[in-house]
């Protein structure tokens, strides 16, 4: 009995210290990820890396033009994708009743979520650079890059929405609010906390993605600004692929290679913080 | 005024609401549209054939089989069904070697002189096959078109070879594309799964809250880290440490693909597979320990079987993260598109070799309309994923309530 009771018990630590390992495991290489690219990557970061054009074959001067590419990337995806992402989860929370019809949409955000990125540049390529005949554009990345963070808009907002309490709405439909007046002025500004936080996290997806930009807008090397929405742009992460793989001389671009890498990054990093920031204090402001 | 504002916002909303639905349909139209242009077309050179002997007793020759031959892994005609004669193979250029050059003075691809020399050609070369311009060739006596089999969704789906641009016959042979798909993945899996549990029951069960408040961040951190980057830690540290390690030639291959799929899809897999463990009722749980049973016990009979299918739905999503990934698995795998035999080979997935090779294909090519193809068959992967662990957690809702 006794032998068997310290069996379980043994049986549990070994249990319970091979979990604490393996989770230690997955912090150390998240810290490994993040010291290898800062270490190598803080000697190359300066003022000149980040507003300078690429020379030399991009093997010195800086990553602006890149830089200025994921932001009108991101400002463009981000200028369809969130107003209608958000339009979308209002309607799926609000207004539609839980039938056949709901289920069908909710099944296909679903889809579109797992649809991958490289399916949606091809789908961009065919649809708004051929067909639509936008070409390689400013314009056509910002749309498919929106398209890819659509799902994730929608179900925060629909997750947001979920959680404000039924109460509010009577309350507001009591004192004789219209359902759009009690959407707006009662439940969004509830609700806001958390869709910021999927609208900031979506930012950090869309600046990073690769494969959807390949075919509809990145420029592999194009050292001045963009001048209007049907330009070509270089991007972030495209720029880092190009360093790492292709450049006219890998060596000498390493260390290019290595701050874009940080530069992307610390972007995702201030983004997540920044994710976390608001959803606290805009929830402490609330309360 | 107000009413009519409402009605329009409440337009602008239900239009909002069908924005996804009718997403996912265009993919669907836009991808098989141009995917569909691949199949009933001929993989010979445009504006080519091929020709054989009158007597030649083969009828018709597969897109595989013709390459091989150019490839002179086949040299008799018996291998395809023929006669027990050599192949000799003939182009356009060894014209000169039948002909003096003087007899050739002014032929050109269009012209009636050069259908003839080709005949005067078949007809004393029993064995030939002859890869020549499409021309008039009413006139000639002796030779016979062949007939290459045109691509089918079948030899697409079982063709061992991919070279979308070899002249002078293109291969699209998904199945090593596919396989690599699969093979990387699925090892990616294995390596990421015991992590992904592991961490799940100890951030769901084991860890103090506190811990557990500092695994989250790092969890959302991994999957926020954009797939350049971990294609470029890949390339810079885990390419050279496979290499030495197993002692090969090159660095890049499938194993090491696989392990930077692992670390992007354990997010997933642990966020997926915690909240599984997480909906283990109370009940069932106290019920347990109040049998005596210790907390790992509880863990290990109780709350995984109990969340088995929420944990068969982690891994399946898993496995979709891994089938879809582009950039980091382009970067490691060394793309080399032949059928893999162990995981220390280079490999080439679908979604690399849609990036790899977009960039070069001609719009509305026979290559453009595969590559888009290669996409749909990714989708329908994808969709067959989402939809099974759609049914799975339908299901799961449902005995939950019971």
């Amino acid at each position: 009995m006794i032998h068997q009771r310290t069996k379980k018990k043994i049986t549990q630590a070994i249990a319970f210290n091979l979990f604490r390992v393996l989770s230690a495991i997955l912090v150390l290489i998240l810290v490994a990820i993040l010291s290898f690219i800062l270490v190598r990557g803080i000697a190359v970061v300066n003022w000149e890396f980040i507003s300078a054009m690429p020379k030399e074959g991009m093997t010195q001067g800086g990553i602006l033009p890149a830089l200025v590419g994921t932001l009108c990337l991101v400002a463009g995806s981000m200028l369809f994708a969130f107003p209608v992402g958000v339009m979308s989860g209002i309607y799926m929370n609000e207004f539609v009743k839980d039938n056949w019809f709901k289920r069908f949409i909710k099944l296909m955000t679903d889809n579109l979520a797992g649809v991958p990125s490289i399916v949606f540049g091809l789908f961009g390529m065919s649809l708004f650079v051929n067909t639509l005949g936008f070409g390689d554009s400013i314009l056509a990345g910002s749309l498919t890059l929106g398209l890819l963070a659509l799902p994730v808009i929608i179900r925060t907002t629909e997750e947001s929405l979920k959680t404000v309490d039924k109460s509010y709405r009577e309350g507001s439909y009591a004192l004789g609010a219209t359902k759009i007046q009690t959407i707006r002025r009662v439940v969004l500004p509830m609700a806001l906390p958390n869709i910021l936080t999927g609208f900031i996290l979506s930012i950090g997806r869309v600046s990073g993605e690769t494969a959807p930009i390949l075919f509809t807008v990145a420029a592999y090397f194009l050292p001045k600004l963009p001048s209007g929405i049907f330009d070509q742009v270089m991007a972030l992460p495209y720029h880092l692929y190009v360093l790492s793989t292709s450049g006219t001389d890998m060596e000498a671009s390493r260390s290019m290679a290595y701050g874009t890498a940080l530069v992307l990054i610390v972007l995702v990093l201030l983004l997540n913080m920044i994710a976390h920031y608001t959803r606290s204090a805009l929830n402490k402001k609330l309360k | 005024m107000k009413k009519i504002t409402e009605k329009l916002l409440e337009g602008l909303l239900t239009l909002s609401g069908m924005v996804s639905a009718l997403t996912v349909l265009l993919i669907v139209f836009f991808l098989f549209r141009e995917g569909i242009g691949l199949f009933g077309k001929s993989p010979t050179e445009e504006g080519f054939t091929i020709a054989v002997h009158q007597s030649n007793p083969v009828q018709s020759l597969t897109a595989e089989q013709v390459k091989h031959i150019f490839d002179q892994k086949i040299t008799r005609w018996e291998t395809v069904g023929g006669n027990t004669d050599s192949i000799i193979l003939f182009r356009l250029d060894d014209l000169f070697n039948y002909f003096p050059e003087e007899e050739l003075i002014g032929i050109d691809t269009s012209n009636a002189l050069l259908a003839q020399k080709i005949d005067a050609i078949i007809a004393r070369t029993p064995g030939i096959l002859a890869y020549i311009p499409q021309l008039d060739m009413t006139a000639a006596t002796q030779s016979r078109l062949i007939k290459t089999e045109d691509i089918n969704i079948f030899s697409f789906l079982s063709g061992r070879e991919w070279f979308p641009t070899s002249t002078p016959i293109a291969q699209f042979g998904v199945l090593p594309l596919l396989l690599g798909t699969l093979w990387v993945s699925f090892i990616a899996i294995l390596i990421a799964l015991p992590f992904g549990l592991a961490t799940a029951i100890y951030m769901a069960e084991v860890a103090n809250p506190k811990i557990r408040g500092m695994l989250k961040p790092v969890i959302e951190l991994l999957a926020g880290i954009p797939s350049v980057v971990y294609g470029f830690f890949g390339l810079i540290v885990l390419v050279p440490m496979v290499q030495k390690l197993f002692n090969l030639p090159v660095g890049e291959t499938g194993l090491t693909g696989s392990m930077v799929l692992a670390i992007m899809a354990l997010p997933t897999i642990i966020t997926v597979a915690e909240d599984a463990l997480r909906s283990t009722p109370r009940s069932l749980k106290e019920a347990s320990l109040a049998l005596g049973a210790s907390h790992w016990q509880t863990i290990y009979r109780v709350m995984i079987p109990h969340a088995s299918s929420g944990i068969t739905a982690a891994v399946i999503l898993g496995i979709g993260r891994a089938v879809g990934e582009t950039m980091a698995v382009l970067m490691v795998t060394g793309n080399a598109a032949v059928i893999p035999h162990s995981a220390l080979e280079p490999m080439r997935t679908i979604p690399a070799t849609i990036a790899a090779e977009l960039g070069e294909a001609a719009k509305g090519s026979l290559h453009y309309d595969a590559l888009f193809a290669l996409g749909c068959i990714l989708f329908l992967i994808t969709l067959t994923i989402n939809i099974t662990v759609a049914y799975i957690s339908k299901k799961r809702k449902r005995n939950r309530l019971r």
